[in-house]
């Protein structure tokens, strides 16, 4: 059953690589502006039940709806422009592209749905000021550090103000410091639009960023809001 | 925490009033846990005793309250020490959570909800503290942090529990 006035709702999602079973029956649900963290082991189909919310992996069975839409009803190209269009990634690793300056970087989504250059550029330059990183507009991303990257990568995730961000442990490679920061500017950011966020991560510092936690274990996505009154 | 020791602490920047002193303590220690007024006099008459404090001064119509105390060399000295010794190590044995997993085990119950409700439980303050630290100020969030740490290295412990609930549940029921 999916929640009433949710953004994003999965129900009774499998699926197996081969004869591994990844997602065994998840459901899940986030509504607009609401942070919810995805926990659980590694291995558990935490990245999984994200790339089928993301529409990047078709599940075996059961449904995704975005906005009153079944995201499996629509063809690749469909998918994608929507993941272009409504949907911001950040991941842990290798985000950025190389040859291109920070700027460019945040700017490119802007650019893939054909906004113009300076138009796009402008728009990547507010998001680079609110995480704090204007001033590594020029730099190529080998240049800066990793926090600075991640900070890039948060920005480039905001240009197109997406409707729901996928975050797959967006800190896993920073230290504590600079995790906790790229944290509070992604979900201060991300509260500012109303913008939804999924929040994979494995770690509970990470997770108390968000406005409510998702339990994966063996396939199985249990939503924590009706044990809290419990304990 | 010492409380007789951050008072003196708190005295070696200049000599101050019992009623100034909660008030700095207060503002610094004790966000949760504010001193009683008891407290701070039962403490200054025992550092009084002991030789670490003096009384700097008296104000006129006054009662114990009015006292103006100033740390001693000696006090100094304890400060000292007191700083330069490290806290004994003491590990939170999980001893509660733990009787209860085992008890739920050994009875039937499901062992793994008594993790996923105390999961919750702590994941709870763990967003107050996140949320108070963000709108703190550096000493709020080192304070959060210490918390944060070790409610974190709590879950740490569930999460290896939770993945070790069938080893567990064989071993209870053998």
């Amino acid at each position: 059953m999916i929640p009433a006035g949710s953004l994003l709702a999965a129900s009774g999602l499998r699926k197996a690589y081969g004869l591994t079973t990844a997602l065994d029956g998840a459901d899940f649900s986030i509504h607009p502006g609401e942070v919810v963290a995805v926990m659980g082991p590694s291995g558990s189909g935490k990245s999984t039940l994200l790339h089928c919310l993301a529409g990047i992996l078709r599940p075996d069975a059961g449904t995704v709806r975005y906005d009153g839409r079944d995201l499996s009803a629509l063809s690749d190209a469909e998918r994608s422009a929507l993941r272009r269009s409504e949907f911001g990634f950040v991941f842990q690793f290798g985000q950025l592209v190389p040859e291109l300056t920070c700027l460019e970087n945040a700017a490119l989504p802007l650019r893939l749905t054909g906004t113009k250059r300076k138009d796009a550029e402008a728009t990547a330059l507010r998001w680079l000021e609110h995480l704090e990183v204007a001033d590594v507009r020029h730099h190529r991303p080998g240049q800066i550090s990793g926090g600075q990257q991640q900070r890039v990568a948060v920005a480039r995730s905001l240009v197109t103000t997406p409707r729901v961000i996928f975050a797959d442990e967006p800190t896993g490679a920073l230290d504590s410091l600079n995790g906790e920061r790229v944290l509070e500017l992604l979900t201060k950011a991300a509260r500012e639009t109303r913008a939804a966020v999924v929040l994979v991560t494995h770690e509970a510092r990470v997770a108390a960023y968000s406005d409510r936690e998702v339990v994966v274990r063996d396939g199985r996505a249990r939503d924590m809001a009706g044990v809290h009154g419990a304990a | 925490m010492s409380i007789a020791h951050t008072l003196l602490g708190l005295l070696e920047a200049g000599p101050r009033h019992g009623y100034d002193l909660k008030r700095a303590f207060d503002e610094r220690f004790g966000h949760d846990r504010p001193l009683h007024y008891g407290q701070v006099y039962s403490t200054m008459s025992r550092l009084l005793k002991n030789g670490l404090v003096e009384v700097d001064g008296v104000e006129a119509g006054g009662g114990p309250e009015r006292k103006r105390y100033a740390i001693t060399d000696a006090g100094v000295t304890d400060v000292e020490q007191w700083l330069g010794r490290p806290e004994k190590p003491e590990p939170y044995l999980q001893s509660t959570l733990y009787t209860k997993v085992v008890l739920a085990l050994l009875t039937g119950r499901p062992a793994d909800a008594i993790l996923d409700a105390q999961r919750a439980e702590h994941l709870r303050l763990m967003r107050d503290l996140t949320r108070r630290k963000s709108s703190g100020d550096l000493a709020d969030q080192l304070i959060c942090d210490h918390a944060l740490f070790h409610l974190e290295a709590d879950l740490r412990w569930l999460e290896l529990t939770a993945a070790r609930l069938d080893r567990l549940s064989k071993e209870v029921q053998a």
